[in-house]
């Protein structure tokens, strides 16, 4: 397995409370790797933590080197790239000049002080990968809600990021914009690391390589989506949240 | 006729030189022309304001950082400037290390130390170029580093505001409350003298074009989208490998260097400096004209401030209550009812709500 | 010692004017984000209040009882009007939200420029309250005392407010989550109103009582506003334990750069150390973590 990231023991404490305790996280290069739980098993924060955003303790190591202490802005240069549950795209910057910034984080001070003359070919090439390329000249703010999903992901493509971090890419998706996610993540899973947090059980079932079982902060299980779906523990916590959730709606 | 062909055109590389050329125009041509010699110099003194407002779009317009202490650059620079000339027109009365005639009258025999250097003319101009650009540097890395922005930073910046004009105001050496005023040369030519008074005004017109060009070169820079980046999502752009901080510094530079230039000019053009005009009040006010004209275009804060200040001058002396509440009611209805300024109501097709300001 | 006592009590009398001044700004940022500039204009109310009922009762020590409920209730007042008719449209806007309201504070300066006049007032300071009392060796002004106290029971007042009636239940958990609070079913709108109405009435109450240590022109309110903001800045906005702490810490920082250099180089060193315990905790001294990008 050709390991991209691997997180050792992370734990988070906000407060007191361990919204993220003591979890081992292996993502592969050649994997779309799912993490499931139910709401408040600590998925967003493990990609906080791994990003720099949340204080934690543990390890987290890319291609040798540990990543814990350091800022967001240098882990995102290590090629760590992540999306966020609402899309955040530069809402008054055209598709191109959003991508144009993301190719960008190395360019000296006298590139960045002068005028762009033509858009880089990666550039150009991502907008046609994740179907915008007719949008170069549109601003982000008024796309489409599944079209900003996409533009976070090229955007993320566009700055060589090799493990991205996925949050809910596909949250108020139709179906057929959930097909072409899905094949768009695993064509990127190509030659880079993709873990996917979703709370959508039948685009996990489709689309993961692998997935891991987050609940309560800790890991409850992991494997090929088959072996999860049968652990017995796995399906304690999804049928009792789902009996919950049925006797809330009929109260 | 319909504003966006023009705006369209005045993007292209010719449409800015004809921008440029038909400002030139205006400034070296007609109002030279028109105006008495009296009203050029008010038009210098209100063309020092809008070099401020140049600046103030750039980082709170542009790049979301609402700072409410440019009164601080603009005193640097203008007490930078001032002690020169105090100390020129002490040496062409009294020779090499004279005492400046405000500190004999206070009971200054010793000239201090830290004047002595600004005897030097070239020594005075880096230092207000560089001293306010330096100290905004730090005080920026010291701020954004931290992550410290939204209400926060525009608390800091004000306080820093009212802690220099108080400094300002306890040293005798610098005039105290009073300032310091009566120069009677500016590099050797006779501020009395009508030319060089319109020669002062020239200098002004060309600072503010300067300025404009410089504003506008960052603008339309790969780093002027940067910054429009950093203000509506700082976070994302940390998340893309961005140092956020270092980009908000640059702005934050800028526009102090800016400041501290204006001030530079309007000493001799006004003939006094005092804390009264940097404090906390005159900093604020500096971004009324900015927001009426619109905080996040180029030209939008020049026609502010200009506009701002004429009506100040012709208003305040007559019907000083009214133009307060004047004031007061422009702060609430254009920031409430017009955000993006009178820039804004030029804009034919505007995106769908402008979020002018980055969320705190 | 006498020094020591002295700088500390001088130290807990700026701390508590602070406080009494930043207490109520404290409370409305906390509540909805916002800075309101107008607050130090409401605190120059409650010093005219004071004024207008002192020349209405005669009496100095009853004018003061009678004028601090009245100053609670005018303050309280124009934070209503002011959260009704402009706030509550700016949401989400905070930095607009601080520009319209100093325009706000400039009409209100103006108004009491003409009907008070541009000249300072002074209110008399009752009998009860003149003199000193000897403390530990140092002889300490009653007023101070007594401001002492009313920012005690100011601060007593908000928190059994916050924690023990459902109005106060209420206003935490639109602190907490606005949301949530809503689909719970608090109506945050009446909530925010209410909490602008103590928080402008906490103003009110402290320009009543700084009428008590200073004389009252219609720039007293900006005077004291920067100062509060400091409180609500390094106590991490919102937090009532963080402003009182700040308060005192600020109050004492003062007092004692005031001690050793000039009044004017003690602003400049507060401000220098703010700066640098913001590098320490950007968020201020209590905040509560939580997984959130703001």
């Amino acid at each position: 397995m050709n390991t991209a990231l691997s997180c050792k023991h992370i734990e988070v404490d906000f407060d007191g409370f361990k919204a993220v305790s003591g979890v081992d996280l292996e993502l592969a290069r050649g994997e779309v790797h799912f993490l499931i739980g139910p709401n408040g098993a600590g998925k967003t924060t493990l990609v906080d933590a791994i990003t720099g955003l949340a204080k934690y303790s543990g390890s987290v190591v890319k291609d040798g080197e540990e990543l814990r202490g350091k800022k967001v802005h240098h882990i995102a240069r290590r090629g760590i790239g992540r999306t966020f549950q609402t899309a955040q795209v530069f809402d008054n910057l055209t598709v191109a000049q959003n991508l144009d910034i993301a190719a960008g984080a190395g360019r000296s001070p006298w590139t960045l002080l002068r005028r762009r003359r033509h858009l880089p070919q990666n550039v150009v090439d991502t907008m046609a990968r994740i179907g915008l390329a007719d949008h170069a000249d549109t601003p982000a703010g008024v796309l489409a809600h599944g079209q900003k999903q996409w533009l976070e992901i090229g955007m993320l493509l566009v700055g060589d990021a090799d493990v991205l971090l996925l949050d809910e890419p596909i949250a108020g998706m139709g179906h057929d914009e959930r097909e072409t996610t899905g094949r768009l993540l695993h064509d990127i899973a190509a030659d880079r690391a993709v873990a996917v947090v979703e709370h959508d059980m039948d685009f996990m079932r489709a689309f993961a390589s692998r997935v891991t079982v987050l609940h309560a902060g800790a890991v409850l299980a992991s494997g090929s989506v088959d072996e999860v779906s049968n652990d017995p523990r796995v399906q304690e916590v999804y049928l009792g949240t789902a009996k919950e959730a049925a006797d809330a709606a009929t109260a | 006729m319909s504003p966006a062909p023009v705006r369209m055109f005045l993007k292209t590389r010719l449409g800015t030189w004809t921008g440029f050329g038909a400002a030139a125009i205006v400034l070296f041509g007609l109002a030279p022309l028109l105006l008495s010699g009296f009203r050029l110099g008010l038009l210098a003194q209100f063309i020092c304001y809008a070099i401020v407002a140049v600046g103030i779009g750039l980082a709170w317009g542009r790049g979301g950082m609402l700072t409410l202490g440019q009164g601080v650059f603009f005193g640097m620079g203008a007490y930078l400037m001032a002690m020169h000339l105090k100390m020129a027109d002490a040496e062409f009365r009294n020779g090499p290390g004279a005492v400046p005639d405000f500190m004999e009258l206070a009971g200054i025999r010793e000239l201090p130390a830290y004047w002595a250097p600004f005897s030097s003319p070239a020594f005075t101009i880096a230092m207000i170029l560089l001293l306010p650009t330096a100290f905004a540097v730090l005080l920026g890395l010291a701020v954004f580093k931290r992550r410290v922005k939204g209400a926060y930073f525009a608390i800091l910046s004000q306080a820093l505001a009212g802690a220099f004009a108080i400094l300002l105001i306890g040293q005798q050496s610098l005039g105290g409350f009073n300032g310091l005023s009566r120069f009677q040369y500016f590099f050797g030519f006779t501020l009395a003298d009508p030319v060089n008074q319109q020669m002062l005004y020239f200098i002004a017109a060309g600072v503010l074009l300067a300025v404009v060009a410089i504003a506008l070169q960052l603008r339309r820079s790969r780093y002027g989208e940067l910054l429009v980046a950093v203000r509506d999502a700082e976070e994302r752009v940390r998340f893309l490998g961005y140092d956020a901080a270092n980009v908000k510094v640059v702005a934050y530079a800028v526009a102090a260097l800016f400041a501290s230039v204006a001030g530079a000019v309007f000493v001799p053009v006004v003939g006094i400096i005092s804390p009264a005009s940097i404090g906390i009040v005159p900093s604020i006010m500096f971004i009324l004209g900015v927001a009426i004209g619109g905080r996040a275009s180029l030209v939008g804060p020049v026609v502010g401030a200009l506009a701002v200040a004429w009506a100040q001058t012709a208003l305040s002396e007559q019907f000083p209550s009214a133009w307060t509440y004047a004031q007061g009611l422009l702060f609430i209805a254009i920031i409430a009812l017009l955000p993006g300024g009178i820039a804004s109501v030029f804009k034919r097709f505007p995106t769908k709500r402008t979020p002018v300001e980055a969320a705190a | 010692m006498d020094l020591l006592v002295g700088q500390l009590f001088t130290g807990l009398s700026t701390g508590s004017i602070l406080l009494l001044a930043a207490l109520g700004l404290s409370l409305t940022y906390g509540q909805m984000g916002v800075i309101n500039m107008a607050h130090g204009e409401f605190i120059m109310a409650g010093c005219y209040t004071a004024y207008v009922v002192q020349q209405a009762v005669g009496d100095a020590g009853a004018s003061l009882l009678i004028a601090l409920p009245v100053g609670f209730l005018v303050g309280g007042a124009m934070g209503l009007v002011l959260e009704t008719l402009l706030i509550r449209r700016l949401y989400h806007r905070p930095l607009d939200t601080l520009l319209v309201t100093f325009g706000v504070g400039l009409i209100l300066q103006q108004v009491a420029r003409d009907v008070f006049g541009a000249p300072a007032v002074n209110v008399a300071v009752p009998e009860a309250l003149r003199g000193g009392v000897d403390l530990l060796g140092v002889t300490v002004p009653k007023t101070r005392l007594f401001i002492m106290a009313l920012a005690v029971v100011s601060v007593a007042a908000v928190t059994l407010v916050l924690r023990f009636t459902p109005a106060g239940r209420r206003i935490r958990a639109v602190v907490g989550n606005r949301d949530l609070a809503e689909t719970a079913g608090i109506s945050s709108r009446r909530v925010d109103a209410g909490t602008f109405f103590i928080g402008s009435g906490l103003a009110g109450v402290a320009g009543v009582a700084l009428t008590l240590i200073g004389s009252t022109s219609p720039t007293t309110g900006q005077s004291y506003l920067v100062d509060a903001f400091l409180v609500v800045v390094a106590g991490g906005m919102g937090r009532i334990k963080g402003a009182v702490v700040a308060a005192v810490a600020l109050g004492a920082l003062q007092a004692v750069f005031e001690t050793y250099s000039t009044a004017s180089l003690a602003k400049v060193g507060v401000f220098l150390v703010i700066v640098v315990f913001l590098q320490l905790r950007p968020q201020g001294l209590f905040t509560l973590r939580t997984r959130s990008l703001a």
